[in-house]
């Protein structure tokens, strides 16, 4: 009954690992979903090699955006530029281990979509950022 | 008639309401303001009338083009008749509420408006009654002015009367709000918006499902309301307006039905109502409304909106009662069956969520109503809305999820 809202999510909701921000930064970017009003903002610290050193979320929202926020910029240190353009939906769904019906996806998915937006240096944030190929 | 707040028996004539969600969960449905559910009555005159009189209406010369424009006219008076109007051709059909304000807007508004004039909205509007008037402004640049609400959520009628006193054009208002429920004094605002010369609007879309309006009484100028809150179908809304006022204005959408005479290159508009219903209408769904009407009338609307007094008392007394919930808006006495809340460190979306799995059908959001929560400094809230189907035992269902929500995520 309550498969939605894992142990994991509760937790990283109510107590996430990786919020904050951080000054100076590589790379900022931030979000709303504007149905909810979700926002999220993501600071990325970026080295020499393309590789990210360190990240951190902000913003408020729901549960789901919260906690996949969370995991998402846990799941991305240390990875590379290159890697993080290749996340798509389903490696969300993944991390958080549920399903979800197509309103719930965009609060699971806005993180993925400040993140890509700010890798690639937009002014604005797009759904097909998101959408899988 | 009887409508009784335990074992209601209107609930036997919405046949969705016996539905399961998953296995052994109900659905308990409390999401009446965004749209309501449909009686039996209304789903057969519409299925009757596909199966036996479908036709256009108001050409062709046949049995069935001739009954069915006979349906979609006594359809029209008895929508006026419901809302206290005598001449039928006041009754306007359009798409819905948001159609039949961007009517006026886009009719009245546009050969009525100027650079220096003002218009008067307020701050508890639905998005549908300020993106038409924001879209004009760009176009003929008038000034907006806000009516405040206060923290209570009821507007500011002094402020109101200050505002008056730009000699407004235009004032339009909400009957009722959507989100809070707030209940507002609609005699007399449209009196003082006279008093200072303005075209009194009204947002009737939460006001005229659920309890008795007489617009003549009420002196309104503009009326708009939705089929689909009041038990009838999607597709189909009115717009009432004074007969000098529909007749000075200059159609709307161009096309057949609502030309008298087309030239190469000029036309003829027809007479109102015709003038701004172009096209071929959503007849099944103007039957529809009309069978909605009747079912409305059976009952009373009296006797609907005291059913939902009392419900309303319930539902914000047991909210009230959680703690850590606190439901926005006015005292019960100054509202309709709205019970808009806020639970603390609990995401309305979360909260939705859970009461979804048992069966309990909410909306979590902003209700199109951003620039009220923005002000209220908060991103959304969860609504639980109420109509004649609904008793105690799903007030109950209510207050029991969101208990659950504590559990989860206390
Ligand atoms: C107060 C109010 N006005 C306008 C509307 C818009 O109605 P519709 O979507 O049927 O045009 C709604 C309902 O959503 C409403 O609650």
């Amino acid at each position: 009954m309550d498969d939605l809202y894992r142990e994991i999510i509760i937790e990283r909701n109510r107590s996430p690992l990786y919020k904050g921000t951080l000054e100076p930064h590589d790379i900022t970017f931030e979000d709303e979903n504007p149905l909810c009003g979700d926002v999220i903002r993501i600071d990325l610290r970026i080295d020499e090699n393309d590789k990210v050193t360190e990240a951190l979320f902000s913003g408020h929202g729901c549960a789901i955006s919260q906690a996949s926020a969370d995991l998402l910029v846990e799941s991305i240190i240390g990875k590379g530029v290159d890697e993080i353009k290749a996340l798509t939906k389903a490696d969300i769904l993944d991390l958080l281990g549920i399903e979800l019906g197509a309103v719930r996806l965009k609060c699971a998915l806005l993180s993925l979509k400040v993140l890509k937006a700010g890798i690639y240096g937009l002014n604005e944030a797009s759904d097909s950022l998101v959408e899988d190929a | 008639m009887g409508i009784t707040i335990s074992n209601n028996p209107q609930r036997q004539d919405f046949p969705i309401l016996s539905r399961k969600i998953s296995d052994n969960v109900s659905l308990v449905y409390l999401d009446s303001a965004a749209t309501s559910q449909k009686p039996n009555q209304v789903i057969s005159a519409m299925d009757a009338y596909y199966r036996n009189n479908n036709a256009n209406i108001h050409r062709g010369i046949h049995v069935l083009a001739e009954e069915a424009t006979a349906e979609y006219e006594r359809a029209r008076e008895k929508i006026a008749n419901f809302i206290g109007v005598k001449n039928v051709k006041q009754i306007v059909f359009t798409k819905n509420t948001t159609e039949s304000i961007n009517l006026v807007a886009y009719s009245w508004g546009r050969k009525n408006l100027k650079t220096s004039d003002h218009i008067i909205l307020t701050e508890m509007e639905h998005h549908s009654n300020l993106v038409p008037w924001y879209i004009l402004a760009e176009e003929l640049g008038f000034q907006i002015d806000f009516v405040p609400f206060d923290r209570e959520g009821m507007l500011d009628i002094d402020q109101y009367q200050r505002l008056l006193e730009n000699k407004p054009k235009l004032v339009a208002f909400t009957h009722m709000s959507n989100v809070f429920g707030t209940i507002n004094p609609v005699g007399e605002m449209v009196k003082l918006a006279h008093a200072a010369g303005a075209v009194a609007l009204v947002d009737g879309a939460q006001s005229i499902p659920h309890f008795p309006v007489n617009v003549s009484e009420l002196n309104i100028d503009f009326l708009a309301f939705s089929g689909h809150k009041m038990c009838g179908p999607t597709g189909i809304g009115v717009l009432y307006g004074k007969i000098e006022l529909l007749d000075s204005m200059p159609p709307f959408l161009g096309g057949g039905d609502m030309i008298k005479k087309v030239r190469l290159g000029s036309f003829k508009p027809n007479e109102v109502p015709y003038k701004f219903e172009a096209g071929t209408p959503p007849i099944a769904e103007v039957i529809g409304l009309g069978a909605a009407v009747d079912y409305l009338e059976t009952i009373g609307m009296k006797n609907v909106f005291r059913h939902e007094q009392e419900l309303t008392a319930y539902g914000f007394d047991g909210l009230s009662k959680i703690q850590g919930v606190s439901v926005i808006g006015p005292a019960v006495d100054k509202r309709g069956g709205v019970l808009s809340f806020v639970m603390e460190g609990v995401h309305p979306h979360d909260v939705s969520q859970v009461l979804d799995q048992d069966g309990v059908a909410v909306r979590a959001g902003h209700h199109c109503a951003m620039p009220l929560h923005e002000k209220l400094g908060i991103p959304a809230s969860t609504r639980a809305s109420l109509y004649l189907y609904n008793d105690k035992s799903d007030l109950d269902k209510l207050f029991f999820a969101v208990e659950r929500v504590k559990s989860i995520f206390g």
